[in-house]
C-alpha cells in the first residue's frame, strides 16, 4: 500500500520542525499543511481534538500528536537512520533529556525573553542553571546522540535558531561565552545537510517576535 | 551477574505508584527507599542531580528518573513478561499520547482543587471533572485502557486514583458521581495485587494532604 504522510504545522513552530527534521532524516516523503493558529482549519479539529494543537502527523489516515509521540513513532515505523538508540538505558536518558528540553529550558528561556523586572531575573537564573545541565551533557561527544544527531539533537534543535532570534530582538545575551560547547554544537547541528536550510525565514521570525516582545514589555 | 533494583520514592507520590505498579507486574524483587523530602539523602541528589525528584529507578547503579520513563525502561528491559506497552506502533503512540495528557492535565488539576478556594477552586474542579470524562471516553467498553489487561495508559492514570477521596474531600464533590464508569475501571485496576500493594490507602492520602495544606498555610 502506498504510504501516505501529512503533517501539520506552521511556518514557525519549532515543534513541527522537530518532526520536518525526522522525515528528512528518514527520507520519507509527506504532504506539509500549514496552518493558521487564528483560524484553525477542521482537518486540525478533527486530527487533534484533544489539544487542537499541531504539529500532527497523519499516517494513511491515522493522526498522531504531540511532537515526542510522533518523534517516537517515526522511529518505530521507519527504520532506516534510527533516531533514538537500542539500549534501554541510552533510550531513558534520551528521553529524559527530551522532557527537560521542553519541560524546563523551553519555558524558562521563554519567560527570560517574556517577563519583566524579578520575574525575568529569576528565569534568567533557571535559564543559566538549565544551560550548565545542558553543557555538562555534552562533554565529550560531538552532538547529544554520539557521533549522529538523535532524538536529543531534534529536540533541542530550536536553540540553534530561536536563542540568536530572542537575543537580536531582547538584546539580552542568552547563551554566551559560558556554553563553549552548546555554542559549538549549536554550529554543528545548523550546518547539518539535514538541517540547513530548514530553518523559517530570519526576517520573517525578527517580525514574529519583536511584535511578541513589544507585547509582552509595553513601552511605559 | 544479579539485577540490583532500587526505587527511591516517597510513599504518597503518584509517579513513585507508576514505577512501583511496573515493577510489580513484572515480578522484579527490588529495594523500596522511602525519602524524606524535606531531607533529601545524598543518593537521592547524587542520582538526580538535575530535578532532584523522586521517583529514581537505580539499575545496577544506573540511574533512571521520570516516572514514565521508568515504566518503559522496565518494560524493555524486561520485555517477557506482562507488556506495558503495545508493540503496534501506532497503538504505541495512542497509549504514549493519553500518558501524556495524564501528565498535562491530572495532577496539576488536582493540586488545585485541594490547594485554593472559592472561584479559583470551582473553576479547577470544573476542568478537573472534564478531563476525567475525556478519560473515561477514550476508556470507553474496554476493561482497561490497556484493552484485556492493565496497561502502560492505566500505570499512569490509577495512581491518582488514591487521590480521589482527597481531592472529593477537599473540593466537596464527588467523582463517583460524575465518571461513574471510571470509578468502576478504578476498582478493577485495584483487584490486582500489582496495584493494590503499590497505592497507599485513600485516608492515609487525604491526612497527608491535610498535613501539607497545615504546613503551607492553606485553609
Amino acid at each position: 500500500m502506498a504510504e501516505e504522510v501529512k503533517l501539520l504545522k506552521t511556518w514557525s513552530s519549532r515543534f513541527g520542525l522537530r518532526v520536518v527534521w525526522a522525515l528528512k532524516l528518514k527520507g520519507i516523503p509527506y504532504e506539509a499543511i500549514d496552518e493558521d493558529l487564528s483560524n484553525k482549519s477542521a482537518l486540525l479539529l478533527q486530527y487533534n481534538p484533544v489539544h487542537k494543537k499541531i504539529p500532527v502527523l497523519v499516517h494513511n489516515g491515522n493522526p498522531i500528536s504531540e511532537s515526542l509521540v510522533i518523534l517516537e513513532y517515526i522511529d518505530e515505523t521507519w527504520k532506516q537512520n534510527p533516531i533514538l538508540p537500542q539500549d534501554p538505558l541510552h533510550r531513558a536518558r534520551e528521553r529524559f533529556w527530551a522532557k527537560f528540553s521542553d519541560e524546563k529550558l523551553l519555558p524558562s528561556v521563554w519567560g527570560a525573553f517574556t517577563k519583566e523586572g524579578k520575574d525575568r531575573e529569576e528565569a534568567m537564573a533557571a535559564t543559566m542553571e538549565n544551560l550548565k545541565f545542558v553543557e555538562e551533557e555534552l562533554k565529550g561527544k560531538k552532538f547529544f546522540s554520539g557521533e549522529k544527531i538523535g532524538l536529543v539533537d531534534l529536540v533541542f534543535g530550536w536553540l540553534a535558531n530561536l536563542i540568536s532570534i530572542f537575543e537580536e530582538v531582547s538584546g539580552f545575551n542568552i547563551v554566551g561565552e559560558g556554553y563553549p560547547l552548546l555554542s559549538a554544537w549549536m554550529q554543528e547541528f545548523s550546518e547539518l545537510p539535514v538541517i540547513k536550510d530548514t530553518w523559517p525565514p530570519r526576517d520573517k521570525m525578527i517580525i514574529k517576535y519583536q511584535a511578541l516582545y513589544d507585547k509582552y514589555h509595553p513601552a511605559k | 551477574m544479579a539485577e540490583e533494583v532500587v526505587l527511591l520514592d516517597f510513599r504518597p507520590s503518584p509517579f513513585g505508584m507508576r514505577s512501583r505498579i511496573a515493577l510489580a507486574e513484572k515480578g522484579i524483587k527490588y529495594e523500596y527507599k522511602e525519602e524524606d523530602l524535606r531531607n533529601k539523602s545524598a543518593l537521592l541528589l547524587q542520582m538526580n542531580p538535575v530535578h532532584k525528584k523522586i521517583p529514581v529507578l537505580i539499575h545496577n547503579g544506573k540511574p533512571v528518573c521520570e516516572s514514565l520513563i521508568q515504566v518503559q525502561y522496565i518494560d524493555e528491559v524486561w520485555h517477557d513478561k506482562a507488556p506495558l506497552l503495545p508493540s503496534d506502533p501506532y497503538q504505541k503512540a495512542t497509549a504514549r499520547f493519553w500518558a501524556d495528557y495524564v501528565d498535562k492535565k491530572i495532577y496539576d488539576l488536582g493540586s488545585r482543587v485541594w490547594k485554593t478556594k472559592g472561584e479559583e477552586q470551582a473553576t479547577a474542579k470544573k476542568e478537573f471533572i472534564e478531563t476525567l470524562k475525556l478519560m473515561e471516553k477514550e476508556l470507553g467498553d474496554k476493561p482497561y485502557f490497556g484493552g484485556e489487561s492493565l496497561g502502560y495508559v492505566d500505570v499512569a492514570f490509577i495512581p491518582f486514583y488514591s487521590w480521589f477521596y482527597a481531592y472529593e474531600k477537599c473540593g466537596n464533590f464527588s467523582i463517583e458521581a460524575e465518571c461513574p464508569k471510571l470509578i468502576a475501571w478504578a476498582k478493577r485496576c485495584m483487584q490486582k495485587e500489582s496495584v493494590a500493594k503499590s497505592l497507599p490507602d485513600q485516608q492515609k492520602v487525604y491526612d497527608f494532604i491535610l498535613e501539607m495544606k497545615k504546613r503551607f498555610g492553606i485553609e
